[in-house]
């Protein structure tokens, strides 16, 4: 029980980084269907960062913080991409998002290989001894239960995206652009800055979001398959969430219990019985996000410009 | 979230043409970064940039703009037949995606109406003995299945149709994998090779047949390289799709609904039939992708290293996008990709990995999402305004 506590956590962390990412770039009004490339290039970033601090000898509480950063900062690189096109460019906010998702793992495929100096693009980031940073440096233990650091960044985001959005100019101003981009304008709101804004926090709790992802949960990585719906899942964890941050915390936490019994069904008596293939498990979590959305999407209220680009010029 | 493409179609084509080439262009900067860190990892600091180039361009460049005609692979038309082979499935997965464009929906779910579409054909040739052409039916009938899913959310429960299609693709692979292994005992898995097994051996009658061409007195092709006829069942869908979107009634009741939903119910044409059907099409359009790919026989499914999705799929996407949604020209933009795509494999694999090729095609597409910007600068500053459609405003209210 305490293993499928970890790995609900786990994700649940991972989820709700990544769908508040996705609910700062629709609030702004810039629909992020990016997010699964983000956490890609995130998580990239953050396991070529362990390795790198690894060898330079840093010591582990500042390599921690260090890699977690550089996770955000590449998130936030990568989520300029999208800004660009879809701001500035006013470009299809879906098919730019495609396109990033589709470049992300082609991107994250080179580097990784390169970095192996072969033809594999698996990234390992483990060692055997704990003095050095590595994937083990990342969970702590509290009694019987394994937890990481990323869930305590993970509950500071929380809170802090809560606070943001609704006690701060800037956050109602954000939600304005995503409501209301020319009223917002008329009251000298600079929109494009407000959307950009909203897409780069997107980026820095996307790239964390695919370092929670992958580092704490396993020791080495295989960037072929990218971080396997991960980011999509994220997609309707914010729409069950209702692109509200205390919500999608909860909306997290429920398809994370899916995804979760994926990693350990087997050593759950009563799941083991059953004798399901693993696919089954992983194919869960989708399908319990299409039967949410089937029941919630008609009520559901998504921030009214989203994925319309704004042009001053335009009435 | 609706592209309406509907700019000339010698601007479209010039949009296409500066979209491939600066993708081209950011590919051999990546291969020429990647050159240049290896030389210096390998202590080759006298290297000049002259020798850096030339290596870039020999081993990486090269093959790529060369794709299947790249020489040394080309040996009895090996090369040729596995970019006709590739661009067989990509015009499907590609006129997929542009048919639902056309209609005013984003089809993201070719990857996995691709992957069912691939099981049904197997199993029809592995299990069921069926002929080819009855094999081909059954992938359009599995893509057709998986792509009424997103379109029955969309018309009936207001889920939009991109949000289900990912979904569905992870569904879709994910059971897939389980039918075909099942725990190693499925009737269609292979434990010796861990694959499904080779319908040449079991199930010949499955297979596409295959042509070759005489250059000069000899046959171009190896007698083990024939290629399949699944390029021409292709391009004569892609030629089919035109006439059914331009030509017929059919057609343009899909059409108007993509342009507006209401005004289309207002003149009398049934918009969830139309959203669906369209999605039907467009899922059996994909499945036959697959179809054409798996029955060639010079691939299996591998269900347990199959953990992530058909780049076919999302290959399509890049498809469609560099034709401007115009069925006949899926067929060129799917050659180019094909040609890439292949030609990065034949890349010197230790200094250049193949995926500089997806690099490309990613660049390309992200390109093509603002490419009306390059045509209504390529059209002319005066007309700037007036040729940019206004942001479709029905497309709000199907998010989900």
């Amino acid at each position: 029980m305490w293993l499928l506590l970890k790995y609900t956590l786990l994700y649940a962390a991972v989820l709700t980084l990544v769908a508040m990412g996705g609910m700062f770039s629709e609030r702004s009004g810039v629909i992020n269907i990016a997010l699964e490339g983000i956490m890609v290039i995130g998580g990239l970033m953050g396991v070529v960062m362990i390795n790198i601090l690894n060898a330079a000898g840093v010591p582990v509480p500042i390599g921690i913080v260090l890699t977690i950063i550089a996770a955000g900062a590449a998130g936030a690189a990568y989520s300029s991409l999208l800004a660009f096109s879809a701001i500035n460019l006013k470009a299809d906010q879906t098919i730019g998002g495609t396109a990033l998702n589709l470049l992300a793992t082609a991107v994250a495929m080179v580097i990784a290989k390169r970095i192996n100096g072969s033809d594999s693009p698996k990234i390992t980031y483990s060692t055997n001894t704990n003095a050095v940073l590595n994937s083990s440096n990342f969970s702590f233990q509290v009694g019987p239960l394994t937890l990481n650091y990323f869930l305590l960044v993970t509950i500071a985001a929380i809170a802090a995206a809560w606070f943001i959005l609704y006690r701060t100019r800037f956050g109602m101003r954000l939600m304005a652009c995503g409501e209301h981009p020319q009223a917002a304008d008329s009251v000298g709101i600079n929109v494009y800055k407000m959307r950009w804004a909203g897409v780069l926090m997107s980026g820095v709790l996307g790239g964390i979001g695919g370092m929670a992802y992958i580092v704490p949960a396993v020791g080495d990585w295989n960037f072929e398959m990218g971080v396997a719906g991960m980011g999509f899942l994220a997609l309707a964890v914010m729409i069950f969430g209702q692109w509200k941050p205390l919500n999608i915390a909860g909306a997290a936490l429920f398809f994370a219990v899916f995804r979760a019994m994926a990693n350990i069904f087997d050593s759950i008596p009563f799941l083991a019985s059953l004798g399901w293939p693993k696919e089954i498990y992983n194919m869960m979590p989708f399908v319990a996000s299409m039967v949410v959305l089937a029941f919630t999407s008609r009520k559901s209220r998504a921030p009214k410009a989203e994925g319309v680009p704004y042009d001053k010029g335009s009435r | 979230m609706k592209k309406k493409i509907s700019m000339s179609g010698f601007g479209s084509l010039l949009a296409s043409l500066v979209c491939i080439a600066v993708g081209l262009l950011v590919g051999f900067i990546v291969l020429l970064v990647l050159g240049a860190i290896t030389s210096a990892q390998s202590g080759g600091a006298g290297q000049s940039f002259g020798e850096l180039l030339k290596v870039t361009w020999e081993q990486g460049f090269k093959p790529i703009l060369h794709g299947g005609f790249y020489a040394k692979a080309n040996t009895m038309g090996m090369g040729v037949r596995m970019e006709i082979l590739q661009a067989a499935p990509l015009i499907m997965t590609g006129l997929s995606v542009a048919f639902a464009f056309k209609t005013g929906l984003f089809n993201i779910g070719a990857a996995g109406q691709y992957t069912v579409g691939a099981f049904f054909a197997l199993f029809s040739a592995i299990v069921l003995k069926l002929p080819w052409w009855a094999c081909l039916l059954a992938s359009a009938l599995g893509g057709a299945i998986w792509g009424a899913i997103p379109g029955l959310f969309k018309a009936f429960l207001n889920v939009n149709e991109v949000i289900t299609s990912i979904m569905f693709n992870w569904v879709g692979l994910y059971a897939v994998n389980t039918i075909i292994y099942q725990g190693g005992t499925g009737p269609m898995f292979n434990l010796k090779t861990t694959k499904t097994f080779t319908l040449k051996e079991c199930a010949p009658q499955s297979l596409l047949p295959t042509f070759n061409v005489n250059v000069g007195d000899k046959p171009y092709f190896g007698k083990l390289f024939t290629p399949t006829i699944g390029i021409f069942i292709a391009i004569a869908l892609a030629v089919a799709i035109w006439i059914v979107i331009n030509k017929t009634t059919f057609g343009y009741e899909l059409k108007a609904c993509g342009f507006n939903k209401n005004a289309a119910k207002y003149a009398g044409i049934n918009e969830k039939k139309s959203i669906v059907l369209s999605m039907i099409i467009s899922g059996a359009l994909a499945g036959v992708g697959a179809g054409l790919f798996y029955l060639s026989g010079s691939k299996e499914w591998e269900p347990l290293v199959s953990t992530a999705l058909p780049a076919m799929g999302f290959n399509g996407i890049s498809v469609a996008l560099l034709a401007s949604s115009n069925p006949i020209g899926c067929i060129f933009s799917a050659l180019f990709i094909s040609h890439i795509t292949v030609g990065g494999g034949f890349m010197y694999a230790k200094l250049f990995p193949t995926e500089v090729a997806d690099i490309i095609s990613g660049v390309v597409i992200y390109l093509c999402a603002f490419s009306l910007l390059f045509k209504t600068f390529l059209a002319g500053r005066k007309k700037k305004m007036a040729s940019q459609p206004a942001p479709d405003k029905n497309g709000k209210e199907a998010d989900a």
